[in-house]
């Protein structure tokens, strides 16, 4: 490696390490909270099948899962403002990649509850709960659990995700590579660290997964 | 009388399982109900408790009555605030602990603070002899340990009505026996209870009314002694003699 590339890298690596900490993954965990507050609603619509709303719903997945999310970022950011509706770069980031992935991650949700017995809901019910109330205290997190490995799996995909944010103007770490890369020509070098930095971030993930995972099966409970 | 049903029908895709049962329940009154496998008497019970919603028939309850094919949610939920449903495999919140199991219906269904809950709950698991595990989860219990949680947890609701649906079918055999002896105890303390059970010492001892069903129908609704010492009818009998002969 030449002298004016090692010093490139010296001098970029703790910017796009910053531009990583400070957007790719706040982007990242924003928009997994939305994916899961909206996955948990949708999947809770179609077990208790709720008329109309249900349809709805599946429609959502349908048309989500059947289209890029890149395309989606597009239609998003560079479409919708002809019809008026013109999204800041980060709010339109967020709300795509956290709608898109909601839609997978609903079906992940509505398997894991479908996987808890009907025994527990109607217990439930036995002891004078309501449904909302079951759902929160008894069937929600045992489907979580159940969950759990999926949802680390989805917030991981997220973090690598966040780098399609590049392509409609947000500032994060992958697009900051493509913009120190546009003064310097140093491609390999400004890519590899780029995808250092990723799968750093991935590894303390995966990593802490494991751990959950370890803890959640060490706290006695659920789990037959 | 306390509990009047009449008239259950049900059908699950076209096959007609409940043919019309009565049955009458008086305050204190510990009704066994027997028959062979496939007679319908747990889809009786959770029809009378409104898991499985009736094709036809009316239940009253301390003289509010209800159509069971039409009854409303709301309906559902303030009658079985007067009743307690112990399952043959106990269905205890997973995710909860023996202490957890037992106050969530107070605090979460009934708005009992949470202290309170908490005092009713040790003593209701006291009745059962489960006082000692309040931290541990279902899963680190025996199936013996489970019922009798989930006894407490029917407890602890306060019901004028425990429906039972085979309690120790799931069990070990050297396990029967201690729930057995809770529930031999809730009568002797005049406790109103509609069992469905194999355990004929129980229909025999601590019954004091026996509802035999086969097919759908009730074939003979008769005091227990009665009902073991002079039954009426041949398929009783013909059921009593296989029994005797297991
Ligand atoms: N949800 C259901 N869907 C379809 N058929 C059912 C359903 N529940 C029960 N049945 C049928 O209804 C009949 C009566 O079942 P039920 O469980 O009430 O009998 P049971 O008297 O409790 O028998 P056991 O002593 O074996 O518990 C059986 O033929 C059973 O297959
Ligand atoms: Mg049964």
């Amino acid at each position: 490696m030449s002298e004016r590339t090692w010093s490139i890298v010296v001098d970029s690596f703790p910017k796009m390490l910053d531009y990583g900490v400070r957007v790719t993954l706040p982007l990242a965990a924003a928009s997994f909270a939305l994916a899961l507050v909206v996955a948990v609603i949708v999947a809770l619509i179609q077990y208790a099948k709720v008329p109309v709303l249900q349809e709805l719903c599946r429609f959502y997945i349908w048309v989500v899962r059947g289209t890029p999310v890149l395309v989606q970022l597009y239609l998003v950011f560079y479409g919708l403002p002809s019809l008026g509706l013109v999204f800041d770069a980060w709010l339109a980031a967020w709300l795509v990649l956290g709608l898109n992935e909601a839609a997978y991650m609903a079906e992940t949700m509505r398997g894991a509850i479908e996987s808890v017995s009907v025994g527990q809901l109607e217990a439930g019910y036995c002891v004078g709960l309501n449904f909302p109330q079951i759902m929160w205290h008894v069937m929600l997190p045992q489907a979580f659990r159940t969950a759990f490995p999926a949802l680390g799996n989805s917030l991981i995909s997220m973090v690598k995700e966040t780098s399609m944010a590049a392509t409609i103007t947000v500032m994060e770490l992958f697009r900051q590579a493509q913009v120190i890369n546009g003064r310097v020509y140093e491609s390999l070098a400004l890519y590899t660290e780029a995808a250092v930095i990723y799968l750093m971030f991935c590894t303390v993930l995966s990593w802490l997964q494991r751990l959950g995972e370890r803890l959640l099966a060490r706290r006695g409970g659920a789990a037959k | 009388m306390m509990l009047d049903i009449r008239g259950v029908k049900k059908s699950f895709e076209g096959l007609e399982v409940l043919k019309g049962i009565d049955l009458t329940v008086e305050k204190g009154d510990v009704v066994a109900i027997l028959g062979p496998s496939g007679s319908g008497k747990t889809t009786f019970l959770r029809c009378v408790n409104f898991l499985e919603r009736a094709d036809s028939g009316t239940l009253t309850f301390d003289g509010e009555t209800v159509d069971m094919h039409t009854v409303k949610k709301r309906d559902i939920a303030r009658l079985r605030k007067k009743t307690a449903f112990v399952f043959q495999n106990y269905n205890l919140f997973l995710n909860k602990t023996v202490l957890q199991n037992v106050t969530l219906g107070l605090t979460a269904g009934s708005g009992v603070p949470r202290q309170q809950a908490r005092d009713i709950a040790v003593k209701a698991l006291m009745r059962v002899g489960m006082e000692q595990k309040l931290d541990s989860y279902p899963s680190q219990l025996s199936g013996g340990q489970q019922q009798r949680v989930a006894i407490a947890r029917g407890l602890a609701l306060d019901p004028e009505i425990i429906y039972f649906d085979e309690p120790t079918s799931a069990l070990d055999p050297e396990l029967i026996g201690e729930v057995l002896g809770v529930m031999r105890q809730l009568a002797d303390e005049g406790m109103t209870m509609l069992v469905v059970t194999h355990e004929m010492e129980f229909a025999k001892n601590v019954s004091n009314k026996v509802l035999f069903m086969e097919g759908g129908y009730v074939v003979e609704a008769a005091p227990s002694r009665a009902f073991f010492e002079h039954p009426q009818e041949e398929r009783s009998r013909a059921f009593l003699r296989a029994i005797r002969h297991e």
